[in-house]
């Protein structure tokens, strides 16, 4: 499983940090997305990839 | 009103239990869901009912939110303005890429690290205001003694309201929230908070620092060779007004939902880790601000299986999405267990609520500490008695009369 997120879409609602923090980070910046882990490894961390993808606001992440 | 055609409701639909969606939700949703209901403005648009519609909705790009536009569907008569003074769009009400760009300005303000830093200075908040509340004669009206001066006293702190503005702040907003004051009193308490915030706005540009959003504000359009006055005096309007009302309605409601719910309350008490699953619960149950998810087509586009047409509305009904059996298992029942996490009481899209992760934690601090530091509290009327906000478009509890 590989995660990919698109910049450009993210809203910066940190639905993402709020799942898994070790998977993912938001710029200080501008709040959008920095994935931490891109390829997790474990049943729960793949779940909570699988969370953050449904609930991205701006369907800004998805799997490969 | 040109439209002559039949429509299966008019919104806003009230709740009959207060706990509970309005019930003609379930029958919508099940025989009608994408159906033709009139609006309060006099105006027809679409009712969506089920959660996918919803999300599918506000991730789409062919919906606008500009609530100028005469297209938007209003749930209230469209304000009058006057024209030497016309609105200024704030977040909300823009479309990408001009949200985009504004979204993103301030976007940083509000990460989830961000947040975490201001935990222990709302902290510190919670706790004085329960140590006036314990001090104080019993019963207590909690909404008055905790729901609304901490998300007010932290959205002012934010914003870089000056303590000795802060009386003249929290009046005018607590007018402009009440229902009991005549619509040219409201409108009034509008206007001089928006002089307010335009004159605040004026003496930060003078004298900008770091010390909080609307100078850092500044500071980044500055650098940046840019400069908008107008765009900040919106955004601070913004920020109070949507920041304000929401989390205080949701402390009281939450207060009430967990007091009810002991077995539920105590699996809180018991464990810290269960208070951010519970705050998800209760904002998924009540959904207090369920319009906000209305908006209009610029495009042919089929929701649903149906087809919206350019220039209609659509109310996208979070609450009656939020309690979609195909979204939720057993969506009626109260359960802080369930960890569905993909409601829409934040919205979806784009224009997700900016102030989530702010709400979260103040959310989280009040109900941690209230239980807490006052383990015997409890309603001090029946609930019954309690008034609801049936009729406002944030839903929420007028008062709570609390006692120990």
């Amino acid at each position: 499983m590989k995660i990919i997120a698109d910049t450009g879409k993210c809203v910066g609602a940190g639905q993402c940090v709020l799942t898994d923090p070790d998977l993912f980070d938001q710029s200080e910046d501008d709040g959008t997305v920095i994935v931490l882990t891109p390829e997790p490894e474990g049943d729960e961390a793949e779940e909570n990839a699988r969370t953050a993808v449904h609930i991205c606001p701006g369907q800004a992440l998805s799997l490969a | 009103m040109t439209d002559v055609e039949e429509t299966t409701a008019t919104l806003p639909l009230v709740r009959k239990c207060p706990f509970s969606p309005p019930p003609e939700y379930e029958a919508l949703r099940t025989e009608n869901p994408v159906s033709r209901v009139g609006l309060p403005s006099g105006q027809t648009a679409w009712a969506l009912t089920r959660l996918e519609d919803i999300r599918e909705m506000l991730s789409s790009p062919h919906f606008s939110s500009d609530r100028l536009d005469p297209a938007f569907p209003m749930m209230v008569a469209r304000q009058i303005r006057r024209e030497d003074k016309p609105f200024r769009p704030s977040l909300i009400s823009m479309d990408p890429p001009e949200h985009s760009r504004a979204r993103r300005d301030v976007v940083g303000e509000f990460t989830v690290k961000r947040m975490k830093a201001l935990q222990p200075r709302i902290q510190q908040i919670v706790d004085e205001h329960l140590d006036a509340l314990l001090a104080g004669p019993k019963p207590a009206d909690l909404v008055q003694a905790l729901s609304l001066p901490v998300p007010s006293l932290v959205i002012c702190e934010l914003l870089g309201v000056p303590y000795s503005d802060h009386e003249f702040f929290q009046a005018r907003s607590s007018k402009m929230l009440s229902r009991e004051v005549s619509p040219e009193d409201r409108q009034a308490a509008f206007e001089q908070l928006e002089n307010y915030l335009d004159e605040l706005v004026t003496r930060k540009e003078a004298n900008a620092t770091e010390d909080d959003l609307l100078g850092r504000q500044i500071l980044k359009q500055r650098e940046a060779g840019e400069g908008d006055h107008d765009e900040l005096v919106s955004l601070a309007f913004l920020l109070l007004i949507a920041g304000h009302e929401t989390t205080a309605n949701m402390i009281s409601l939450g207060t009430v939902t967990l007091l009810e719910n002991p077995e539920q309350l105590a699996k809180v008490k018991a464990d810290p880790d269960k208070t951010l699953p519970a705050i998800e619960e209760l904002l998924r149950v009540f959904t207090i601000a369920e319009t906000a998810t209305s908006r209009f087509a610029t495009a042919d586009v089929e929701i649903g299986g149906t087809l919206i047409r350019a220039g209609e509305g659509v109310v996208g009904l979070s609450n009656a999405g939020n309690h979609d059996p195909d979204g939720f298992e057993n969506p009626d029942a109260f359960d802080i267990e369930r960890g569905a996490r993909h409601h829409v009481a934040f919205g979806f899209g784009v224009h997700q609520c900016l102030g989530q992760n702010l709400a979260r934690m103040e959310l989280q601090i009040v109900f941690d500490t209230l239980f807490k530091r006052i383990p015997g509290i409890r309603i001090a009327v029946p609930v019954d008695e309690l008034q609801f906000k049936h009729d406002s478009t944030i839903y929420g509890l007028h008062a709570l009369p609390v006692t120990w």
